[in-house]
This record gives structure tokens, C-alpha cells and sequence, in this order.
């Protein structure tokens, strides 16, 4: 046995990473719906989840419940049983097959061990993730014609025309990146924004066009408000999830959010400097390495001053297991094997919180295009605008 | 055996299945997911391959584009399921001996060019996309530049008789 061990040690490596990617990516997902759900509140002036847990914390858990436990209710026969389930199954899947190419840091040595916290580290890695996006399709499509109503078909037929045509925006936005980087690996691409002039080296700065074109066309391709055409409640009920009961809906809704996940991990990593502190490496600086244990630490004290706040015991409690796990995590940050070895994730993380926040704020803010605006905006101005963007950035670096 | 060698016959296997599977299936949407199958694994030995820059293109064209549109255009035409028809005569007298020869041909070759095949080392192929771009635009650079004249032409051709008045 131990030597069989020995003989795989790099797979059985390769597979618990993969396990705990997967462990922490779904619960971050089930608690990104609650960061959406809360943030969407505030810019409403209302409360939103507020009573399973703390601040309504144990919601998720309770949603999860939920949707394992609910009666599987179908309205209309199906048209195909077997896609009617593969259109779910595949949602997810190709969501959370695109994040395995991305890089969440650089190199890490911890206790003699040296850890890259990324998968799959390819040559192709854009290629890959743009591939796979490119049947995300597929998921939406197959859904709404297999729910045999109409309002999931239309939903469907529009989503399928919405993707396609942004994906092609979406992929001339690229080219402006690999152009500057020369390379196709994610993790080259990040090496590539390492240096600094008096800014840090970030392609956003030579590439804002492309960045805005890339942005854009993201938030279309994971149908997220204002694109959120294949579901726009006002005119067809749910779109194409609309018979989807159940833990299939479930899936929906993690393949929606795992896919703004990896969108926002591709905008820090192609335009932001992925793991790169926005701050030059000086001696001057140096006291920025102590910003993740600041930022637990701040949270903390939060759960804290909550334990005096707070009406209900148990809430109470909670908070108090809460506030002192996060000191205790905060402490073990600053200590020094830790403390260097996690700003690259650390900035990483931030970064891709950021953009997760933008997304939500966006959804809050404005209001949902018309169709035709949509395929208007997507043909005569983003894919223009991109391919301009591509031979500016070609003439650029030919003569310079 | 290198794990290689096992995916080659696992993603080989699902390759000829999905395209028996195509052919079986009544319903077009049905086939259609079996070519997407068929594509996907085609890809997979690209990529056993080491050409991981065509594999990258098969998913993204095939898979990705050109089957999204089958797949739109079953839905939007709303194709029912197939009816089987009776096994044609000229199918049992000259289609299947024909398809029968064909298959102890390609067998022979195959089995005489087995030493050639074998032979075959796939690190000798560097199929990154750096060495397939430069090839594209220098040696090959007239017949690229050809095709997607090609091209250009066929969708123009293709949006003109589209806007056509009736």
C-alpha cells in the first residue's frame, strides 16, 4: 500500500486538490448567493436574509436543504427525459471544468513542500476555459428544449443567439492580452504583468478597451443582469429554468454563480496581475504583507462587537465562536511561514472579490436591455470596438 | 502501460460509440448530442496527441459553434422523431458488400502499415499553437490567406441570399 502511494504520490496529490477546490468552491458559491442576496438589499434599503443565523448566515445551508428536500413537481411531460437531466448536470460540470486551469497563486513552499495552487497548469489554458465557455450553450439550450413550454424555449433560443454573439467579442477582447503577453498559459500571462513601472504593469492599463469589451461581454455570457435575457422574469416567467423544480434548479444556479466565478478570476488574471500586489515591492511597503491578517482581524472584531448587538442567544453565540476563529485565523496569518506564503492568494482572492461585487452592484443598479438592444449593442459596438482594439494593439506593438 | 495509452483506448472507444450511437438514435437532437460526443472525444486524442492546439479548436469550432447551430435549428424547426423505413433492396445487394470490401480493405492496409504506425512518436509533433501560428503565416502563408478569402466570400454569399426580397 505504502508503496503504491509512493509510486502515485503526484496523483493522489492532484486529486485532493482537486476535492478541496471543489469543497471550498461550492461553499463559496452557496455563500456568494447570500453576499448577492445582502448586497442587492442594502442598495434597496432593505434587510434581506436576516433570520436563519447571525445576519442570516445559515442560509445557504438552509436553501441547500431545501431544495435536496422539496417535492419534484413537473407540470408538462418532457420531451426528453435524459436531457432534461443532462441540461442541469451539464451546467455545472462545465463550470467547474474551466476553473481547474486557473491559477489562484504562484509557487508556495510551506514546510519544505512546494504547492501550485492551480490543477491544471496548461499551455492553452485561455484556449481551454474559452472552450469549454463556448459549450456552456449547450446547458441553456437543451434545458429549454427539453422543458417542452414555450417560455422556456423562447429563453432558450435567445440565450443560445446571445452567447454565440458574445463570445465572439468575448474572444477578440483576448486577443489584445495575448498580443502584449505572447503567450497562451495563465499562469505566463500573470508572469508576464509581474514588473512595475510607477504603476504596476497590469495589461489593464495598455488594454482598457479590450477590458471593457472583455467585461461586458463576461457579464452577457454568464447571463447576469442587465443581459439576463434567457430569463427575464417579466416577460417569461423564469426563462429556460422555468420547469426545473428541485435540486436541478439548484444546479442552475451554481453553474450561474461557479461561471461569474471563473469570469472573475479570468479579469484578474488577464487584466489585473493576478496574484501580483498592486503595491512595488519595497522596503517602504513592506508593512502591506500584514493587510490579510488586518483584514481577519477587522472582521473579527466585528463578530465581536455583534455578540453584544445581537438580541437572540444563539445568534449571539455563534457570532462569539465567529469572532474568535477569525482572530485566531487573523494571528496565525502574521506569523512568518504563513505571512509570506499567502499574500499571493491573498491579493488573488481580493482581486476576484472585487469583481464579484461589481457584478452584484451592476445587478442592483441597472435596468434589463430590450432583446434587440442587446443583439445591437453585442454586433455594432462590442465586436467593432474589439477588432479595432486588436489592430491598435498590433500597429502599437509593431512599431514600438 | 502509461495512463496515455488506456485514455487512448477509452476516449478511441467513445469516439466509435458516439457515432454508432448517432446513427441509432431517432431523434435528431439525440444524434446531434452524439456528434458533439464524438467531437469531444476526437478532441481528447488530439490532445493524447500532443496537438493541443487543434484540439483547443476542435471543441471551440465543432463542438462549440457549428454544432450550436445544428442544435438551434432542430429546436427552432420543432423536428419530431424519425420513422424507421424498411430495409431497402439496393442496400442489401450493393451497399452492404460494398461497405463490407471497404472494411477488409481498410483493415489490410492497416494491418500491413502497422510497423509504420507504431512507429509513430507523438513528441516528435509540436503542436503548440507558437509553432501552428508560424507555420500558418510563413510557409503555408498563400493557402491560409486563400482559404479565408474562401470564406469571406461564402458569407457573403450566404447574407446576400439571406436579405434577398422576396
Amino acid at each position: 500500500m505504502s508503496t503504491w502511494l509512493e509510486a502515485h504520490a503526484a496523483l493522489v496529490f492532484a486529486l485532493i486538490k482537486v476535492l478541496v477546490l471543489v469543497l471550498v468552491l461550492l461553499t463559496g458559491i452557496a455563500y456568494l448567493v447570500w453576499f448577492e442576496r445582502k448586497v442587492v438589499a442594502h442598495i434597496q434599503t432593505r434587510w434581506g436574509p436576516y433570520r436563519v443565523g447571525p445576519h442570516g448566515l445559515l442560509q445557504p445551508l438552509a436553501d441547500f436543504l431545501k431544495s435536496l428536500f422539496k417535492e419534484n413537481v413537473s407540470q408538462t411531460p418532457v420531451t426528453s427525459r435524459f436531457v432534461f437531466l443532462l441540461a442541469p448536470f451539464l451546467s455545472v460540470t462545465l463550470a467547474l471544468l474551466a476553473i481547474a486551469v486557473i491559477p489562484f497563486g504562484p509557487d508556495v513552499e510551506l514546510w519544505g513542500v512546494t504547492m501550485r495552487p492551480q490543477i491544471a497548469d496548461l499551455n492553452i489554458g485561455l484556449l481551454f476555459v474559452l472552450a469549454i465557455t463556448s459549450l456552456g450553450v449547450y446547458a441553456i439550450a437543451l434545458a429549454g428544449w427539453s422543458s417542452n413550454s414555450k417560455y422556456p424555449l423562447l429563453g432558450s433560443l435567445r440565450s443560445s443567439a446571445q452567447m454565440v454573439s458574445y463570445e465572439l467579442a468575448l474572444t477578440f477582447s483576448v486577443i489584445g492580452v495575448l498580443l502584449h503577453a505572447g503567450t497562451l498559459s495563465l499562469r505566463e500571462i500573470v508572469d508576464a504583468q509581474a514588473a512595475a513601472w510607477s504603476l504596476p504593469r497590469w495589461f489593464v492599463f495598455p488594454q482598457m478597451i479590450g477590458f471593457i469589451c472583455f467585461f461586458l461581454s463576461a457579464i452577457a455570457e454568464s447571463n447576469r443582469l442587465p443581459f439576463d435575457l434567457p430569463e427575464a422574469e417579466s416577460e417569461l416567467v423564469a426563462g429556460f429554468h422555468t420547469e426545473y423544480t428541485t435540486f436541478k434548479f439548484a444546479l442552475f444556479m451554481i453553474g450561474e454563480y461557479a461561471h461569474m466565478v471563473t469570469a472573475s478570476c479570468l479579469l484578474t488574471i488577464l487584466y489585473f496581475g493576478g496574484w501580483h500586489s498592486p503595491f512595488p515591492a519595497t522596503v517602504q511597503f513592506a508593512f502591506t504583507e500584514y493587510f490579510p491578517a488586518l483584514l481577519l482581524g477587522a472582521l473579527a472584531l466585528f463578530c465581536l462587537l455583534d455578540v453584544f448587538r445581537l438580541s437572540r442567544g444563539l445568534h449571539r453565540l455563534l457570532m462569539l465562536v465567529l469572532g474568535i476563529g477569525l482572530a485566531g485565523l487573523a494571528w496565525l496569518v502574521a506569523q512568518p511561514p504563513l505571512l509570506a506564503a499567502l499574500q499571493g492568494l491573498f491579493w488573488f482572492l481580493v482581486k476576484v472579490g472585487t469583481f464579484l461585487f461589481i457584478y452584484v452592484w451592476v445587478r442592483g443598479t441597472l435596468p434589463r436591455f430590450r432583446y434587440d438592444q442587446l443583439m445591437a449593442f453585442g454586433w455594432k459596438f462590442l465586436v467593432p470596438l474589439a477588432v479595432a482594439n486588436v489592430i491598435v494593439t498590433s500597429l502599437f506593438l509593431a512599431a514600438g | 502501460m502509461s495512463a496515455s495509452y488506456w485514455l487512448f483506448f477509452v476516449f478511441a472507444g467513445l469516439a466509435v460509440l458516439g457515432a454508432i450511437n448517432l446513427i441509432w438514435q431517432r431523434h435528431p437532437i439525440h444524434s446531434a448530442l452524439s456528434l458533439i460526443l464524438v467531437m469531444g472525444a476526437l478532441a481528447v486524442l488530439y490532445l493524447l496527441l500532443g496537438a493541443e492546439f487543434i484540439a483547443a479548436v476542435q471543441v471551440i469550432v465543432y463542438a462549440g459553434a457549428i454544432m450550436v447551430l445544428f442544435v438551434f435549428v432542430i429546436m427552432l424547426l420543432n423536428v419530431g422523431e424519425e420513422e424507421r423505413t424498411q430495409w431497402s433492396r439496393v442496400a442489401t445487394y450493393v451497399g452492404l458488400p460494398v461497405a463490407l470490401l471497404l472494411v477488409v480493405q481498410t483493415g489490410y492496409l492497416l494491418y500491413r502499415a502497422v510497423p509504420v504506425v507504431a512507429r509513430v512518436d507523438p513528441n516528435r509533433f509540436v503542436g503548440t499553437t507558437r509553432r501552428v501560428g508560424e507555420m500558418l503565416f510563413t510557409d503555408f502563408l498563400l493557402p491560409f490567406e486563400v482559404a479565408s478569402i474562401l470564406i469571406l466570400v461564402a458569407l457573403m454569399g450566404a447574407i446576400v441570399l439571406a436579405k434577398r426580397e422576396p
